[in-house]
């Protein structure tokens, strides 16, 4: 069947993308690799048929996270320094333990009802547009307002840690 | 109760990917020590936690984790941008973005 093979393809270069997220030493490649992860996570929206959540997820994540994290790479202008290193036996043992949480993970699972089973049980309509809005203007409608508050408190935090301190003071 | 199914197309591959990219992310957050890569390995451990949730939405029928990942979304935004001026402003100070240097908040 067609649809495994491109689930496994999609699933594996996920996972190889996001591995050169945290093995490149440039921090720009870093942020490219992590573009290349959120692009094939989206890609697994679709196939769930999360249709919204697909278009939110490259356009919120890949299209302006990403480029806020780009634009302060390049502000920074890191060139010429030095990328900090950690030393072995750190990344040796964040190694064991990531490891250990992940074989943790996989034997949580292991123990489920759930393994094996399809993940398309149930009728795929949930993730358009028309339900996730009926939903989200009648049952989150509080959650929702309330999110426009956290949204000025950042945007206001963030223009107060940024600003330059001495214009402040004169 | 459906049949068994192979692992393409099962929710165990799904929530294997899942936990495969949250794990990267911990140990990046663990070993790297440039600060914006640190912000960029939380970020990916929230995308698995979105992932998770889109697949047991699917799995159960219901929309209501896809809110909940629309929400995360929304804080995951507001996250990074605090995140960054205070990088920036660390940037400012130290001349550095090492984690190491930026171990006490008093100057």
């Amino acid at each position: 069947m067609s649809l495994q093979v491109i689930s496994i393809i999609l699933g594996s270069l996920t996972i190889a993308s996001a591995l050169m997220v945290i093995l490149s030493k440039h921090p720009v490649r870093s942020v490219i690799y992590l573009v290349v992860t959120f692009f094939f996570i989206t890609s697994m929206y679709i196939m769930m048929n999360a249709q919204f959540l697909a278009i939110v997820n490259m356009i919120v994540y890949a299209g302006a996270i990403m480029v806020l994290f780009l634009f302060v790479l390049m502000l920074l202008n890191l060139n010429k320094e030095v990328e900090p290193v950690t030393n072995r036996g750190a990344q040796i043992s964040a190694l064991i333990a990531g490891g250990s949480l992940f074989l943790v993970l996989i034997s949580a699972l292991k123990e489920t009802l759930i393994l094996g089973q399809n993940y398309r049980t149930q009728d795929s309509s949930i993730g358009l547009v028309k339900e996730l809005g009926n939903l989200l203007f009648s049952k989150y409608i509080v959650a929702f307002e309330i999110t426009s508050i956290l949204f000025i408190a950042a945007m206001v935090g963030a223009i107060l840690l940024a600003k330059r301190e001495k214009q402040i003071i004169e | 109760m459906q049949a068994a199914n192979s692992i393409g197309t099962s929710l165990d591959f799904f929530l294997f990917v899942a936990f495969a990219l949250f794990t990267i992310g911990a140990i990046g957050a663990m070993t790297r020590k440039n600060m914006i890569v640190l912000l960029m390995c939380i970020e990916l451990m929230l995308n698995a936690v979105n992932l998770l949730l889109v697949t047991f939405s699917t799995y159960y029928g219901s929309g209501d984790a896809q809110i909940f990942v629309f929400f995360t979304m929304v804080v995951a935004a507001a996250e990074a941008t605090v995140g960054l001026s205070i990088i920036i402003m660390a940037y400012r100070n130290l001349k550095s973005i090492d984690i190491d240097m930026f171990n006490q908040l008093k100057n």
